[in-house]
Formats: C-alpha cells, structure tokens, sequence
C-alpha cells in the first residue's frame, strides 16, 4: 500500500508541523555523508547548491557541457508567486485552489499547499542571488497575467525568465563547486541506478567525451532530469531531454505516476514540414493580448487580411467567455485540435490556429506591443520570416510538460529508501493539468525549500550505515549490464538511424495517445510499439565508437522511450474518464467537454514494473480532498 | 538547394583535423541549419559512417550549447544569431558552406564541431555569483531597485555563455563573456559587497585559461546573439582599476 507520508494536522500548518519534526544531522557527520544530484535545471543545482551549503558533500552530474544548459532555462513567461503584491486579492489558499483546480483535482492537497506557500520564499532567494525580474518605476516588482487565474502573481524577467532563475542557481552551484562542497561532472549521463539492500547506493555513469564507464556511491540518490515530453519527437523540448534516467531508476524498482498526463502546449509554431527537429514555442504571455481565431468556414483560403470580421471564429472567446483567450493550456489545445481536425486549420499544412494582435495593436498602439512582446516576435520573424505586426501568427499545439514522473511521497523520496526526484522528475505538484509559470516555481520550490529539509531527515538515520562501497558486487553487475547494452547497440548494425525510430514513435504517440485517446487507438499503439521495438533490436545503426558519440547516446535513450510509451499508452487505457491533459474520446458531454469520473478514478496511478516482457502492475494512490470541493472545472 | 559542405572533422584532442567534402541535394530552405546537418548525418548513417559531431541542445537560441564558425564567422552569417536561429533560406542554391568548430586556446576541441567551453564555468567558479546561501535572503521588495537598473543589469545578465565571443576575437579573448557577468552582477544593490573580489578573481581566472586580452575592435559585440553591448567591458575595467586602487 503506498504511503504518501503526509503530515497530520490543519493543511495550512502541514508543513511548518514536518520541518518542527523533522530529524536533523550535525555538522560533523554532514561532511561524512555523500548525495549524488543527477540533472542541474532549477531543481538539481538548488538541491545540490543548497545541500553543499548545509555542509554535505555533494557530486552533480549533467549531460550538457555545462550546468548552465539545462533546459530549465528555456522557460519564457515567469514564475508565480502568491506575494500579492498587486493587491487583487491573493493569497497562498487561493494560489494552491487554483493549482489544484488548473489539475483538475488529481493532485495531493497537502504538497499542492506546499508548493504556495513555499513560492514567497523563491521569489526573496532570487532576488538576493541576483535575478534582475522585471521591476516598475518605483524600484519595485512588477507582475503579470497567466492561464487559468484571475490575479496577476507571475513574475518575470523579460522572455527569459528560467535562464535568470537558472543562472542563480547554476552559479549558486559553481560557488560550491569553487569552495570544494561539489563535485560536478559535465557530459556524463546516469546510465542505471545501484541498489544495495534494496535502498539507493549510487549509480553508473557514462563520460560522454572518452566513452568511460564510471561507479558513483551515495548514501542518497536525487534524479533531477525533468520531463520527458520529447518522447514525441516533436516537442518544445531540447533535443539531449530524455527520460532515461527515471526510467532506469524504475526499472530498479521506482513506481511511475501518472505516466499518461503529458500537457500539450496551445501557442507552439506549426510544424512546417519532415525535416523538422523541434517545435518553437511562443510564451503563453502573448495570449494577454493575442486573439485567437480561425476562419468560420472549412477549407478558407483566402489570406488572414482577406477574411471579414463576421467570418472568423474566435472560438476561445465563444466556447469559455470568462476566462476567453487565457483559458488553460489543456482546454486551449484541445479547442484548437478540434478546430484543425474539423477542417478549419490554417498555413501551409493546415495544422494551425490565428493569434491576432492587430486589436491590440489598434488599442495600445505598436510600441506598446513592441515593449511587451518584442523578442518574441523577432523569434517568429527569424524562425518564418512573417512580420506578425502585420499580418497574425500562426500557432499550433506542440507536446511540452510532463506532469507524470516518478512517485513520490510527501518528502518527495521514491518507492526506492534514498532515492528522491524532485522537479519536472516526480509527478507530484500539477495533477493532471500543469498551471503556466508553475514549473519554474516547483522545480525552485523543490530544490531550494523541500528536498533541503527531506533529504537530511532520510540521512539522519543513515549515519551509522557505512556508505556504500563501489566495489559492492551490485555495483558490478550494474556497470557488465550497461556495457552489455552498449555494446548490444554497436553491434545490431543495421539499416536505420536511431532517431527513425524516435520520429515513428513520436508520431504514433501524437495521434493516439496526445491531446485525445481512446481504447481503440491506444491498444494499437501498444501493439504498434512492441512491433517497433522489435524492429529496433533488429534494424538500429549506430554508427561510429564507443567514444564520443552522439549517435549511441540517442540509441540509449530511444530505447527507453520504447518502453515508457507503452506505459503511456497502458496508464491512459487505465484510467476511464477524462481529466486535464487526459482526453478520453469516450468521457466527454455532447459539446466536447471533459467528463471526470470522481467516483471511480479519484486516485493516483502508480505503475510497478515487473520484469522485461511483462506488463506493469497497478498500484492506487487515493486522492483526498478535505479543503476543496470537487468541482466541474468549467472556465465558461 | 543544393549545397556543398566543407566540413571540420577531429578525431580527439590530440589527432589533426581536416576538412572533408559533403554533397547535400534537397535542401529545404525552411531547414534550420542544424537540421540541415541532421540530414546530413541521416545520409551518414546509411552509408554506415561515423556521424558529424556538434553541439546542440535547446534549438531556440537561448541555451548556448551551439555554435559553430559558418563561412569565417561565429553562428554564421546573420548578426546576432545563433547557430540554430539560422534557417537555410539564409543560403542560395549551389552555395558552398564552411563549417569549423569556435577556435580558441581555451576552448579545445572534442572531436569535430564540439568543443570544450569548460573554462567559462571556472571563471564563473572564480566569483560570478552572489553568496546568499538558501534561506538567508530578506523580502524581495525590501531592496527597491529602479526599473532602469534593473532594464540595464538584465542586458548584462542575458549572457547565454555561448563562446561566440572568443571565437569571433582575434586574440581569443572572454572579456565579453568575464565582463557580462561582472557588470550584471556589480550594477545590483545585492552584488555590490562582493563586487571587489569578484572582479579581481574573475579577470584572474580568465587570464590562467588561456584568453587573450583585448584590442578593441568590438569584433565578439556583433557576433553576440544577446546583443551584450561592449559597454560592459569598459565597466568591467572601472570595477578592476577601482578595486586594484583602493583595496590591499
């Protein structure tokens, strides 16, 4: 039965209750006590930076070639934070409804509190780290509007505000990393993680310039390695994001949530042919000022300019009149699907949606917009070569958030004893439905403020263990396992490339199980990926050493993917309703919106994986709400 | 397009490298020209030969992984612009394209396009930071800071730690890339205690890595994707003549 560890006691004071309680290590043994932190986005190098400050010592691993690139810092619009600085009326209650709201009430009440309440402490440590947000005339701190709220709590730093909060912690990192507290390892990639009397021991790396297999011990493991949304290919993801580490880490024994639950982002830029790598996403910022409409009749082809007012269909503002143009993320993606999908699709392949600023242009004037949006529409001029002051933009639905991770508990620790996954990595904050600027703030909120009071409450009882030894034999059969697949890679050579068959999953995956699924189609899937896996133990070539190689990291990853699409695919065909990211053809009233199912699916799916060749087990995390009403999530 | 490719290949660090010629018929010109080396790459593997390494991870030109010497420049022809913000309608038909790694003492290469930019995160070690351990720091809005201030500090901070600057330098220097963060960090109320030491053990790190100095030509300033303005360098000398002069 799955615990989630949450503090007894009133919601509000939960977390006050635990840190009151929690266990404590003295500086003497910290030093003693090793943690290794794989991932350096928000959520790694915080946790790392601030355990190092507390006196463990600490090793960081990171793929990129440097901390700094984490793609954390690819964030555009913000960081929410109930600070009220506005005055219109927020407070953390109203922050954590909304959040729990926006995740269409799949989430736990108390870490969803957690996440409000902790995001007035973020917004004080990054100003004090230096992160230049954007301020008003009177030296203070400005804010703005996102989807799915009605208060102004985001704060920002132009379009960049994950490198600015980035930049903090990364160089929170280096000076820890100076002071001799961290070691940090760039260019290696966790390849399995080590178990020693079924707690986390340590893990096996691979350095990606000289190909050497590496052993890693700790008396604690932390996976910070975000999401894995570029399982579609297609995706507003970096090209190296991946899920292989969690889900090795599931493999050793580590339950994965609410696998299915990825959001799809509304304002991406169509894709425009095959060649394509990656989606561009536009900030979410720009639905403040944007409308978005479509032509009113199928198949129009006349020019943006060319089509009369009375002719278009702005059919955010139709179908949700409250919150319009700024409904959520999932309700804005699935209202363009169905739009594209009934032949009302614009631009050259028909897969996109209008977001028009010439309103706003004639209300604010040019400069006004130029102020406020201006890098992002030199972003789309560079990437299209149209000048959206002119004419509208064109966007589309792109794969973006993973809300499904690895479980954790209130402590954020895995079903694995020592082993934690903090950020985009655990499924724990957002349910079935992540809020805008809300990943920036749990990656933050994670690392800085939870995993820094967790962490040590786990170590404290590991004091007198001996820290694991890398000589272990478990240790060994780890490393001969990952040179077995190393190997088995260089040496299938056959016709086709790795990313072949990351582009045939990805598209598999976006019409069965995307923005919409039903049974049919994702039984096919799963058919259609066991055939593709086959295929790729028979037909894969990676060509080159096993040195530096960027094809056989990709032939790693890939492979991993072929299997955590099928438990994408098994989580959704489980789960019978809709709710947030999870569209179920079947559970849906006559206009097309989502139909939940609280009776029956009020719980969190945590999947334990049983073997290679057999299908996962299903384990229920029940959901319980005694602060929020279970509602209809209706923005009308 | 068609496109012809001369094309830097290296083993290792140690090995000589070489230019090798690609052909690459059926260019699309809405490829962005990373993508354009992915289908090269693709041909590669059909043919079962080794791929062209490079680096690339975000593909929107802000997590500062790529970069490579297009034709003579950093990131290529368009002022600016990262390497993977360049599509190929930049190109005509026919064309023939030159593609090195950044060259710089300090920034060895790994084999092919990918190089070493481990120095920038050392300089950054020697002091690019504030020292606000978690929980120490104080209400956000108790240090009030001007909008111009804080407009200005964000140019400098906008640094993505891409290289393009000491690859565009004749000398190979990082003052670009050393006096961003200095200047980003010493134009804050919170960065001003430190801003000192910072200075003098970041310039002094820069100088152990192998950069050359700087001679002015404003060269990296046209190459920078984020437009960091050389105007940070000039402060960057303010703040190391100030803190040679004044302190012990």
């Amino acid at each position: 039965m799955l615990n989630a560890k949450i503090p007894e006691g009133p919601l509000k004071d939960k977390w006050t209750h635990y840190k009151e309680h929690s266990r404590l290590v003295n500086p003497a043994n910290r030093r003693k006590l090793e943690v290794i932190v794989v991932g350096t986005g928000l959520a790694g190098a915080s946790c790392a930076a601030s355990l190092a400050e507390q006196g463990y010592r600490v090793k960081s691993f990171c793929f990129q070639d440097s901390a700094r690139r984490a793609h954390s810092v690819a964030a555009q619009g913000g960081v929410n934070a109930a600070k009220n600085y506005k005055n219109d009326g927020d407070n953390v209650f109203r922050m954590f409804y909304d959040t729990i709201k926006g995740g269409d009430f799949r989430s736990r009440e108390a870490n969803v509190y957690r996440l409000a309440e902790c995001s007035l402490n973020l917004i004080d440590q990054a100003v004090a780290q230096g992160v230049p947000f954007a301020r008003e005339y009177g030296g203070y701190l400005n804010n703005r509007s996102f989807g799915g709220v009605q208060v102004s709590r985001t704060f920002y730093a132009r379009g960049q505000t994950g490198q600015q909060l980035l930049l903090g912690a990364y160089q929170a990192l280096m000076r820890q990393t100076a002071a001799g507290q961290v070691q940090t390892f760039t260019r290696h990639e966790m390849l399995d993680l080590v178990l020693i009397d079924g707690k986390a021991a340590g893990i096996i790396t691979r350095d990606l310039v000289t190909g050497q297999i590496e052993r890693h011990a700790a008396n604690a493991v932390v996976l910070a390695t975000g999401g894995y949304g570029k399982i579609y290919y297609l995706s507003t993801l970096a090209m190296g994001c991946n899920g292989s580490a969690i889900w090795r880490a599931h493999k050793k024994g580590a339950f994965m949530a609410g696998t299915s639950w990825i959001q799809i982002h509304p304002t991406s830029l169509p894709q425009s042919g095959s060649h394509q790598s990656k989606l561009t996403l536009m900030s979410e910022s720009l639905r403040n000022d944007g409308r978005i409409w479509v032509p009113a009749k199928q198949g129009d082809a006349r020019a943006a300019g060319e089509i009369p007012e009375d002719e278009r269909d702005y059919y955010l503002e139709r179908r949700y009149p409250a919150f319009g143009n700024l409904s959520p993320r999932d309700i804005a993606s699935r209202a363009a699907k169905e739009r594209i999908d009934a032949g009302h699709g614009v631009g050259a392949m028909k897969n996109a949606v209008y977001l028009d600023f010439s309103k706003a242009i004639k209300e604010q004037g040019e400069g006004k917009i130029r102020e406020k949006y201006g890098n992002l529409f030199r972003m789309y001029q560079k990437i299209t070569g149209i000048d959206a002051y002119h004419q509208p933009m064109m966007i589309s639905p792109a794969a973006h958030f993973t809300m499904g991770g690895l479980w954790v508990d209130y402590e954020l620790m895995t079903t694995i004893p020592g082993l934690f996954a903090l950020g985009e990595a655990n499924f724990a904050d957002h349910g079935a439905n992540r809020l805008g600027a809300n990943s920036l703030l749990q990656a933050c909120v994670d690392g800085y403020f939870i995993a820094p009071y967790t962490i040590p409450n786990f170590l404290a009882g590991e004091i007198n263990t001996p820290r694991p030894a890398v000589d272990h034999p478990a240790f060994a059969e780890a490393e001969a396992a990952v040179r077995k697949q190393l190997d088995l890679f260089l040496n299938i050579k056959g016709k086709l490339s790795a990313d072949h068959f990351h582009k045939t999953l990805g598209a598999l995956l976006y019409d069965k199980c995307g923005l919409a699924r039903n049974a049919d189609g994702l039984r096919e899937a799963i058919a259609g990926i066991g055939e593709l896996r086959n295929s790729f133990y028979r037909d894969l070539n990676v060509t080159g050493d096993g040195l530096l190689n960027s094809e056989l990291e990709k032939a790693g990853r890939v492979a991993d993917y072929l299997e955590l699409g099928e438990l994408m695919c098994r989580d959704a065909l489980s789960r019978e309703e809709s709710c947030g990211a999870h569209f179920r053809e079947e559970h849906q009233t006559k206009d097309g919106e989502a139909v939940r199912n609280d009776e029956d699916f009020c719980f969190v799916s945590a999947w334990e994986w049983m073997g290679a060749g057999k299908e996962q087990v299903l384990h229920r995390e029940p959901l319980e709400f005694e602060n929020v009403k279970l509602t209809v999530r209706s923005y009308k | 397009m068609k496109i012809h490719l001369k094309i830097w290949r290296q083993e290792n660090a140690g090995a000589d490298g070489r230019l090798m010629d690609y052909e690459l018929g059926e260019v699309d010109e809405n490829m962005s020209f990373l993508e354009m080396l992915d289908s090269l790459n693709e041909q590669l593997i059909a043919r079962s030969e080794r791929v062209i390494e490079f680096d690339h991870d975000c593909r929107e030109g802000i997590c500062g992984q790529c970069g490579v010497m297009i034709n003579g420049r950093a990131h290529g022809p368009l002022d600016h612009t990262t390497t993977c913000q360049l599509h190929m309608r930049t190109f005509r038909d026919g064309d023939t394209i030159l593609i090195e790694p950044f060259r710089a003492a300090a920034f060895p290469v790994l084999r092919d396009l990918k190089i070493d930019r481990s120095a920038f995160d050392r300089i950054i070690q020697a002091g690019g930071f504030i020292s606000a351990n978690t929980g120490q720091a104080p209400e956000a809005n108790s240090i009030p800071i001007g909008h111009e201030m804080a407009e200005s500090a964000f140019d400098s901070a906008a640094c993505i730690g891409c290289g393009a600057c000491a690859a565009s330098c004749k000398n190979a220097s990082a003052v670009l890339f050393t006096s961003a963060k200095i200047s980003h960090l010493a134009q804050l109320p919170q960065g001003k205690v430190e801003r000192e030491l910072r200075v003098r053990k970041m310039v002094a790190q820069m100088d152990a890595e192998a950069f050359g100095g700087c001679s002015d030509t404003r060269a990296c300033e046209v190459e920078c994707p984020q437009q960091i303005s050389v105007a940070n360098i000039a402060r960057m000398n303010r703040e190391y003549l100030t803190a040679s002069w004044f302190s012990v």
